[in-house]
């Protein structure tokens, strides 16, 4: 990640606005008309800069078409007329592979999965919708944790100060994937034994636990540096001298000067753990059966990737697409919110 | 500098510690039943009873922790059942009673799978990353550079598993111009090695590359507008000592020590990769451990693969220090 410099923002702040050039008119005219200059926020010019970016545009537009499509995922099952948990093994010839052009039909957009013959579209925005929760959720819990012990640790200092960034470098020291895949089973042994099955629903709980313990750090670390900076500026200084408790300081002078990372990091940690839980469902501990998910997808269909190559494509290129689009975005807002961090 | 190195070793030392006990935790407290968790899914009550006795699980967990960190540095005899009266050589990460067999034999027998995996993809990620993210800030703006570009943002968004997925489609099942992934050690035949395991070189590289392309890129970018790069040109010297004297030195070295952090995603991509091509590394002997309940093999491959990350870490930090003499050594 590069390091977010803030300067930018708070000097447009500073020198406030932009010059707009009206159209001069001849004869005489009031000067103050001649020359209007217009207030801008840093939000305001930050979208603007948005705005002109067709790159950041296009995968906005496409990041809210797949936030739709997970939102409204139900809807889109009635209209398509398919449920994921409907099979057709009559449409599969005797090797349970789909008959037909890999099953692909005016009912069966995408084709039917090998062996349960049940509809690929249908679970495939099932798994879209799946991704984004998982991902939306784990950076919504990552995030606000980081921003707390960093704003915890850079504002406090002292031993709270020590103590946190040692668990950050301790935490950062783990093999995030390795651990989390011993942590599903065991979280698995602490509330269920022998062979029952853990619920989807403890299981995506037990995703975001443990994106939470290992996500948290890097955006603590972040919004502690930021903090520091911070901390001895004139402003805070102005507002400690005039008598404003801690807690006004805080949030109303240190943290509405460093949403503008603490926006780029969440907006580039959903793709991060769309990514991880997509991971960890290949590996068979993310999201069980019934519940669709693109990773386990992926990975059932390695064992069919001769005979229907399409069950491979169709959710490696949605999971690729997804986190493109995410990360495509994530950049463009970097971009406009802080036009001097180079990439 | 020597204070320095010490520091480094201690609070790794104390990482380690501190890895250990929390991996301890993880599997021989938080399991409501250690032993039916260790036994695996398919274990019969006598079975259960057998593990109890041979992890001595009803003794205070302090003990039993105690006596399974000792096993990593001395011989530990095992007395019950199925691992009855076998020596469990030092380091001795217990029994495998899904397997029938000693942790530490599964891991030897995959550790060089795995080993051969990662050692040559982390050359080819730095080696090509940097190399195109260096030749590509050289070129700036041309089609070389908008190519390196659009790779690298592709790429990093590509998933490992789709990567490898990919080559074994077109470089094995449609072409059939490679042969199906698999191991050898290199000491028998060094081609054969690399002929098996190259997809799973690139399909692990792939996503690390593109990342560091264009990490390099930019930081290469950034060094070629400073001062001393001026001052190397002012100076009238060739375009080959300044770019790969002064500006390729100090860009690269912090890539290539961030790069020696990231041994922790690679050790993960590695349990993907030996997944997708069927390579049988300590990563596809973790996976399936997990999937058999098996939780002695994954403690100990945890607890490796956290060795491992340290100790790379504490490397990384050292020679960074070497390398990089702006570094203040505190």
């Amino acid at each position: 990640m590069s390091d977010f410099s803030h300067e930018a923002l708070v000097k447009a702040d500073a020198h406030g606005g932009v010059l707009v050039e009206e159209p001069v008119e001849e004869g005489p005219v009031d000067p103050a008309k001649r020359r209007a200059i217009v207030g801008r926020s840093p939000g305001q010019l930050a979208w603007a800069r948005l705005r002109r970016d067709r790159v950041g545009m296009t995968s906005a537009y496409i990041v809210l078409f797949f936030i739709a499509v997970g939102l409204l995922a139900p809807l889109i099952s009635v209209l398509y007329g398919q449920s994921p948990s409907d099979a057709y093994p009559q449409k599969l010839n005797s090797l349970a592979l789909p008959l037909g052009y890999y099953g692909i039909d005016g009912t069966h957009w995408f084709g039917l999965e090998p062996k349960l013959g049940r509809d690929l579209f249908i679970h495939m925005v099932y798994g879209i919708r799946t991704s984004l929760a998982i991902g939306f959720a784990a950076a919504v819990i990552t995030v606000t944790l980081g921003v707390v012990a960093g704003v915890i640790a850079g504002y406090a200092g002292g031993w709270l100060d020590t103590v946190i960034s040692w668990v950050i470098d301790f935490v950062l020291a783990l093999p995030f994937l390795i651990f989390a895949l011993a942590v599903v089973p065991v979280a698995g042994a602490m509330f269920f034994e022998g062979a029952e099955q853990p619920s989807p629903l403890f299981r995506a709980g037990v995703l975001i636990s443990v994106f939470a313990f290992f996500g948290w750090t890097s955006t603590a670390r972040l919004v502690r540096g930021q903090v520091l900076s911070l901390r001895e500026r004139e402003y805070i200084e102005a507002a400690r001298a005039a008598g404003a408790g801690t807690g006004h300081i805080l949030f109303r002078q240190l943290l509405p000067n460093i949403w503008a990372p603490i926006l780029i990091t969440f907006s580039l940690a959903v793709p991060g753990y769309i990514t991880a839980e997509g991971a960890l469902s290949f590996l068979n501990v993310g999201i069980p059966e019934p519940t669709p998910s693109l990773g386990r997808m992926i990975f059932n269909s390695t064992y069919w990737i001769q005979a229907d190559p399409l069950y491979t494509f169709f959710p490696a290129a949605t999971l690729f697409v997804v986190v493109l689009t995410f990360n495509l975005f994530g950049d463009s807002l970097r971009d406009a919110l802080d036009p001097k961090s180079s990439r | 500098m020597l204070r320095f190195l010490v520091v480094r070793l201690l609070r790794g030392v104390l990482t380690l510690w501190v890895i250990s006990v929390v991996t301890f935790a993880m599997f021989f407290a938080l399991p409501t039943n250690p032993a039916s968790a260790l036994c695996g899914k398919s274990c019969t009550p006598e079975r259960i009873e057998e593990v109890r006795r041979s992890f001595g699980l009803d003794r205070p967990k302090v003990e039993q922790y105690g006596s399974y960190m000792k096993g990593l540095f001395v011989d530990r005899q095992l007395t019950e059942g199925a691992a009855g009266n076998k020596l469990c050589e030092a380091p001795c990460f217990g029994f495998s009673y899904v397997r029938n067999q000693m942790v530490g034999e599964a891991l030897r027998d995959t550790f060089p799978v795995t080993l051969s995996l990662v050692i040559p993809a982390f050359i080819i990620y730095i080696l090509v990353g940097v190399g195109i993210g260096v030749t590509s800030a050289l070129r700036r703006g041309t089609a070389y550079d908008k190519f390196a570009v659009g790779f690298s943002l592709t790429g990093a968004s590509m998933q490992i598993y789709s990567v490898g997925l990919l080559l074994m489609f077109i470089f094995v099942f449609s072409l059939k111009i490679a042969p199906p992934p698999h191991y050898t050690p290199i000491t028998q035949n060094p081609w054969d090695w690399a002929a098996g395991l190259w997809i799973g070189w690139a399909s692990l590289a792939f996503i690390s590359l593109a990342i560091y392309a264009r990490l390099s890129r930019a930081q290469m970018l950034e060094t070629l507008s400073e001062d001393f790069v001026r001052t190397a040109q002012a100076k009238g010297l060739s375009k080959a000592r300044v770019y790969g004297r002064h500006a390729l030195r100090a860009a690269v070295t912090p890539i290539v020590t961030l790069a020696g952090l990231d041994i922790g995603f690679l050790l993960g991509g590695a349990v993907i990769t030996e997944t997708t091509t069927s390579v049988y590394g300590v990563g596809s002997l973790a996976v399936e451990a997990i999937r058999q309940g098996d939780l002695s093999i994954v403690m100990a491959t945890v607890l490796i693969a956290s060795v491992f990350v340290v100790v790379f870490v504490v490397v990384v930090d050292a020679l960074y220090a070497v390398i990089d003499p702006r570094v203040k050594l505190s």
